[in-house]
């Protein structure tokens, strides 16, 4: 009997009907099916590379902006490489952090390598054990479509671990989205117009 | 009689130098040198301390506090900055960046002869290297220059790092 999984466009798209003002992180697998779903290009992060750091960064975005939320999608691959951020985001206790894992059991950005632990390691336990306030899996798009909303809204830090698809052909090396770093530049010059109090345009 | 020199930063002048220089998370990793900067962060009233598991989470949270409007000061000792490497590269190198200053605890620093420890040997030719601007605190009255680096940080736009003299006297103990 072949796993249950969920496509990874059709997670991206649920994300995307729920985020609201939310700033998103997309790492790795999940960057080109979230620039497909998303329309609030300017609160995204397209994030490749750097080791697994999404997380971290997340972290950094949630403690500076508290009144809106952060998601990231991570995938597990990533999450290995980083998985000392669990605990650093537990210790932290963002509320307004969610860390949503793409649990594919590859490498898909090098050719589709199996991670160590695929299909065994658990990352709901690790972030249960870390101190995530909500923790959530799934592995079927009914409990997806039903669960997401109540996930984002949870006072987090929250986690979910999905069981995906690995995405056929991987990830090619460069792609025409912009950089991480483009991206951290234009969404600090949004923040800095969107969150400024109400009656501060006066002062200029 | 005059005193001998002292050739390191004290954590009471450090923390009010970033009190002064409008300093509001520190990410850190302590290290046994600075662990009284780590008791007087703690439960600082004006910065946050965040605490990290491994030092290459340091420059990516500092990333997302400057993403939204914070002034961030991670702080790690040099043996972090190595392993650090590619937060380094990937937030702090790039053509496009964010103002940022980083605070790397320069252990094995003397103050006169030559540096045997390879954690102190490597420090500034990897900083020349990556071309990051860096200045050397060795001392509380050097402290003004954390200002000079977050200056320099925001009118280029990229990465500064201060190394942070830690106490030689207490280096020595250890047998570094």
């Amino acid at each position: 009997m072949t796993a249950a999984m969920i496509d990874v466009d059709e997670l991206c798209r649920e994300v995307a009907k729920h985020r609201g003002e939310a700033i998103v992180i997309a790492c790795q697998t999940a960057r080109r099916a979230w620039h497909r779903a998303s329309s609030r290009p300017e609160l995204d992060v397209h994030f490749r590379g750097v080791m697994g750091k999404g997380s971290s960064l997340a972290l950094g975005l949630a403690l500076a902006v508290p009144d809106r939320q952060v998601i990231v999608l991570d995938g597990d691959g990533s999450l290995l490489m980083n998985l000392g951020s669990l605990a650093s985001i537990a210790d932290a206790a963002p509320g307004n952090l969610c860390l949503i894992a793409l649990e594919n059991g590859v490498y898909a950005g090098t050719g589709g390598q199996k991670v160590p632990g695929a299909g065994t390691v658990s990352f709901a336990g690790f972030a249960r054990a870390a101190g995530f306030r909500a923790v959530a899996s799934f592995d079927r798009p009914e409990e997806l479509r039903q669960a997401i909303e109540p996930l984002l809204r949870a006072t987090g830090p929250a986690f979910a671990t999905v069981k995906t698809a690995p995405v056929p052909g991987g990830e090619e090396v460069q792609d025409e989205l912009p950089s991480m770093q483009r991206c951290l530049v234009a969404l600090r010059g949004y923040l800095s117009r969107a969150d400024r109090p109400l009656g501060d345009d006066r002062k200029l | 009689m005059t005193a001998a020199p002292r050739h390191f930063v004290t954590p009471r002048a450090l923390v009010e130098a970033l009190v002064g220089n409008g300093v509001t998370h520190v990410p850190y990793l302590p290290d046994s040198e600075h662990a009284a900067t780590y008791d007087l962060l703690k439960d600082h009233p004006s910065i946050r301390l965040v605490r990290i598991a491994r030092e290459g989470e340091a420059l990516a949270i500092a990333a997302g506090l400057v993403a939204g409007g914070k002034r961030p000061l991670p702080m790690i000792q040099n043996t972090g900055f190595f392993e650090s490497g590619d937060s380094i590269r990937g937030f702090g190198l790039a053509k496009e960046a964010l103002p940022m200053v980083i605070a790397i605890g320069y252990r094995g620093w003397v103050a006169e002869g030559e540096m045997r420890d390879t954690a102190a040997v490597y420090t500034e030719p990897i900083l020349k290297a990556w071309g990051i601007p860096y200045r050397t605190i060795a001392a509380d009255s050097d402290l003004y220059l954390l200002a000079r680096a977050f200056e320099e940080a925001e009118r280029t736009q990229r990465l500064n790092a201060v190394l942070l003299v830690e106490d030689e006297h207490y280096a020595s103990t250890q047998g570094r």
